[in-house]
């Protein structure tokens, strides 16, 4: 019971630390553009702007879309905080992203429609990485239990090092970072118009950007689970993860996809991983 | 509720994200609007961000001479923006056509096909003005929310004998 309310509080709070993140994001690319940049707290300015926005949609599905995507992304988190099942949350979050997969196709525009194609790519870049991540969970805990974690007296760190690279690599797919930002362009770049989300506008663009804090939040967690022993190791491996995103953000250019999927995330990332395995199975 | 209705109104004021359209223009306009968002001008300290996707956007900013091709691009784009919203007409071919005004080809100005909240002269207008014209239109906004007086209108010497447009062709 307590560990369900904790759980609901950590949900209610999650919101308010993504929006807070993603407005550090922000700054800090300014920053790291030599410009002033936005203030701290203009991604609430822009959500709370867009739920005023009259509501104008194409069809039926996205909203339906919209509204899954943001429940996937609470429930996964939801999940994470009650340290239940990694594979449960893997499965709720891929019916996220699939959902906004299928928002993104049920309209005619050719911009949704590629992005929702590169969106596939970068789906089947990212969750084979995440679903070896939580392998190597398995294989050093014993479950698939995120509350086993915290049983164990040394971090995880040690033992998976290269694993932790590996979410590096997921968590910037995940986040449509450059230089895999190809579905979407989270900045004011534009490639594709907004690929995926070219077509949601007003309040459902909202929920969208409340469910990608959300992810920020839960994916910040997972990299936080490296270090579960001490506070202050938690809070320098999410500091240090989030700042190297946004470093490698401003200073890369956009791959291709063929780059994206084949070298980038089946050799390199999925090659981290495995000799990771490799490594937690000998040892 | 109030609360919350007040801080959407505060919030409309703090993030207007901006789609320029270029009706045909000399690329003058165009850069100078691109020139807001470099590192020395830096709009996206007002929140602004260029989305390029009307469905995405609170201010239209439109540059160049409108003529009867792309006046329904134009009306589309405009149609397609969800509420509320304002629009910052920049240049003096997208005010009253330039120096191609009453040209057989051309209409004179945007705001014969949309309406239009600000209008920024020059040509090209410095950065400054054009931020300064986005600005206005928030002021615009801010008006047409009860919150505050509607700025004042900023008249060009010899705006008051100036006659009237010349309707769009196949208008009477
Ligand atoms: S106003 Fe001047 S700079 Fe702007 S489009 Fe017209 S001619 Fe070019």
């Amino acid at each position: 019971m307590l560990s369900i309310l904790g759980a609901l509080g950590g949900l209610i709070l999650a919101p308010f630390a993504g929006g807070l993140l993603s407005g550090v994001d922000r700054r800090l690319t300014a920053r790291l553009q030599s410009r002033a940049g936005p203030p701290l707290l203009q991604p609430f300015y822009d959500v709370l702007k867009l739920f005023g926005k009259e509501p104008k949609v194409t069809n039926a599905w996205l909203v339906f879309s919209a509204y899954v995507y943001l429940i996937a992304s609470a429930f996964s988190l939801f999940i994470f905080f009650m340290g239940g099942d990694l594979l449960l949350l893997f499965f709720v979050l891929t019916i996220g992203a699939v959902f906004q997969v299928v928002g993104a196709i049920c309209v005619p525009s050719p911009y949704s429609q590629v992005g929702a194609q590169r969106e596939l790519l970068l789906m089947l870049a990212y969750e084979p990485i995440l679903i070896l991540v939580f392998v190597g969970f398995a294989m050093c805990t014993g479950s698939f239990m995120i509350s086993d974690v915290f049983r164990l007296d040394s971090p995880l760190l040690l033992k998976m090092p290269l694993l932790f690279l590996a979410l590096g690599y997921a968590l910037t797919i995940k986040l449509r970072k450059s230089p895999f930002d190809i579905s979407a362009g989270h900045h004011g770049h534009q490639e594709l118009v907004r690929g995926v989300q070219t077509e949601y506008s007003g309040p459902y663009l909202a929920l969208i950007e409340i469910g990608h804090w959300l992810d920020l939040v839960l994916i910040l967690g997972l990299c936080a689970l490296f270090w579960h022993t001490s506070g202050i190791g938690m809070c320098i491996l999410v500091a240090a993860s989030l700042f190297t995103e946004i470093l490698i953000d401003n200073i890369t250019a956009r791959l291709t996809w063929q780059w994206m999927v084949q070298k980038q995330s089946l050799l390199a990332g999925m090659g981290f991983a495995l000799v990771n395995l490799l490594w937690l199975y000998v040892a | 509720m109030r609360f919350v209705e007040s801080m959407i109104k505060k919030s409309r004021l703090m993030s207007p994200w901006m789609i320029h359209f270029d009706c045909g223009s000399c690329n003058g306009c165009d850069i100078e609007v691109l020139a807001c968002l470099t590192p020395l001008y830096d709009v996206e300290r007002f929140g602004v961000v260029n989305t390029g996707n009307p469905k995405h956007a609170d201010v239209l900013l439109v540059t160049g001479t409108v003529n009867h091709r792309n006046r329904h691009v134009l009306k589309q784009l405009y149609e397609q923006m969800p509420g509320p919203k304002a629009v910052v007409s920049i240049g003096a071919c997208n005010l009253s056509g330039g120096v191609f005004k009453d040209s057989y080809n051309v209409l004179n100005g945007a705001h014969t096909v949309i309406p239009v909240d600000v209008f920024v002269p020059g040509c090209p207008p410095k950065p400054e003005a054009i931020i300064d014209g986005v600005i206005t239109a928030l002021g615009v906004l801010k008006a047409k929310m009860g919150m505050g007086p509607a700025p004042e209108p900023a008249l060009m010497p010899g705006d008051a004998d100036a006659a009237k447009p010349a309707a769009a062709f196949g208008e009477s």
